[in-house]
């Protein structure tokens, strides 16, 4: 048995930390994300959107929507997350393993989206709230095409260069450092 | 048969290249069924990993070896962890006597399909073990629905293989195949039409494929008994079910259509090419129907597989006995 961390928040260090090997294992990773099959409001359907004829997210070997938790690496989570939903979205996130990726599809997901106003009382505003996301696709719902980029993203900040070639028609993105920066607060949002 | 050192090193060697074939086989599955469900669903499948996909497997099973082995809480440790093993270990066995040539066999015993009817049972156990240790209402669930299909499904099967032993008088495979022919028209396939179409379908029940995939129905036990393993339990457990297809799919080459003898040339492609043809079959009828109800997949087997499978042992016998 490994031994426990102390606290939960605590990430063990890696026993075998070889730069190849974890490249190796990075680019399978990146290359085999299934999603879990979990879809919350409308965001749903274009989740389902995106695995059909149309757009084809198996051509990117992310097809395989596990109905088991323990067997997925990517938790979409798409649409509002209700207050009731939160417990099991939260145990959900912690039963799956190690290697795990959330993105945050739509409006709803990212910031509580059209039902954010005063006086609210059963929406989650945010699934960041709630666990760690990775990637944010914003929407109402975000098209297809947008959650295929948030796949991107993630394989991204999985190998730390981008794999297929970006669209014409978006913005550059802003030249990145080289080196990692320290984790911000993130301001607004 | 003596055991020999020749024999014990034949049986080593034939151990390792059913291993080989296992993986290589699992690998090139994987692959070929993502492939056809999406040209079924008139999409291109894998794409970009590697050339037109073809390395999407290997890098599935290189996340799979990378992933956290995830174990529940209150589980039967032995068990939880034995299941795995035990779903892969006993297909090693089964491929034993499958002859791939007249000669070209890793142990020529005289009751070969008895010998793979037997140990086949051990699959099934796995699945139950698996179930049951997970500590897992769906698991546990999964299981149940296993046993019943498997013992179901078991006994048309063996009825439809006994027509054809009834008609050779021979339980080895070998055998078998050598009282065919080397055309599709002197192959039992035209014999026994019905006693193929039996084992067909019941195959697709023992290997607890789509349509009648029951123990792991996605929408109603959230994946059934391995609904509980991560990482390389799961990877294990779908291994053993791609090799349990492709061991159902040469008995059904061997049997019924002529196993390595072949138009022109016989030899050990035949039977890969007629396996691999079954193996598709199996794929496309995968993503072409829907998942039937578990009192339509018992109804199927009792009420109809397993009297037509009797009606047709009879006639056989009578044949076989009187003309």
């Amino acid at each position: 048995m490994s031994p426990e961390p102390k606290n939960k928040s605590e990430v063990l260090p890696p026993i075998v930390n070889l730069k190849p090997l974890n490249w190796f294992f990075d680019v399978n990773r990146a290359m085999s994300l299934w999603p879990v099959t979990f879809g919350l409001a409308c965001c749903a359907i274009e989740m389902m959107a995106v695995s059909m004829a149309r757009f084809d997210i198996s051509r990117f070997g992310a097809e395989v929507f596990r109905p088991s938790i323990r067997q997925a690496d990517l938790m979409m989570v798409t649409g509002t997350v209700s207050k009731k939903m939160a417990p099991a979205l939260v145990r959900l996130y912690e039963q799956m393993p190690a290697p795990k990726y959330v993105m945050a599809c739509g409006n709803c997901a990212i910031s509580g989206g059209p039902f954010k106003f005063e006086g609210q009382y059963g929406i989650v505003e945010g699934v960041d709230n709630l666990v760690p996301v990775d990637v944010y696709v914003p929407g109402c719902p975000p098209r297809p095409e947008a959650i295929l980029e948030g796949l991107f993203s993630i394989q991204e900040k999985i190998l730390g260069v981008r794999l297929w070639p970006r669209p014409e028609h978006l913005p550059t993105p802003p030249a990145k450092p080289k080196a990692r920066p320290e984790p911000k607060p993130a301001a607004g949002s | 048969m003596d055991l020999s050192i020749a024999n014990f090193a034949q049986i080593i060697i034939a151990c390792l290249l059913v291993i080989a074939l296992m993986v290589g086989n699992a690998v090139v599955m994987v692959y070929v069924e993502r492939k056809a469900c999406g040209f079924i669903q008139r999409r291109p499948g894998p794409y970009e990993v590697g050339p037109r996909g073809i390395l999407q497997a290997v890098c599935d099973s290189m996340k799979l070896l990378g992933k956290q082995i995830y174990v529940p809480g209150n589980i039967d440790w032995i068990l939880y962890f034995l299941a795995p093993v035990l779903a892969f270990f006993p297909v090693l066995l089964l491929y034993l006597p499958i002859p791939f040539g007249r000669h070209l066999t890793a142990m020529n015993v005289d009751e070969g399909i008895l010998l793979i009817l037997a140990f086949s049972g051990l699959g099934v156990v796995s699945n139950i073990l698996a179930g049951w240790a997970s500590n897992n209402k769906y698991g546990i669930l999964g299981a149940a629905r296993a046993v019943s299909q498997a013992v179901a499904y078991e006994i048309p099967m063996i009825m439809a293989l006994l027509a054809i032993v009834f008609l050779t008088g021979s339980l080895s495979l070998t055998e078998i195949v050598e009282r065919q022919g080397s055309w599709p028209w002197q192959w039992n396939i035209v014999v026994q039409p019905l006693a193929f179409f039996i084992y067909l379908v019941s195959l697709v029940g023992e290997t607890n494929r789509a349509p009648f995939d029951l123990p792991e129905a996605e929408s109603e036990l959230t994946a059934g008994f391995h609904t509980e393993y991560s990482g390389m339990g799961f990877a294990l457990f779908f291994l053993s079910e791609y090799a349990n297809m492709l061991l159902v799919s040469f008995v059904c080459a061997a049997f019924f259509l002529g196993g390595y003898k072949g138009p022109f040339m016989d030899g050990f492609w035949w039977m890969f090419i007629k396996a691999y043809a079954v193996m598709v079959f199996i794929v496309w009828i995968r993503w072409t129907f829907p998942r039937v109800r578990f009192d339509q997949l018992l109804n199927i087997n009792w009420r109809w597989l397993l009297p037509l499978s009797i009606l047709n042992l009879w006639v056989t016998a009578v044949i076989v006995r009187f003309i």
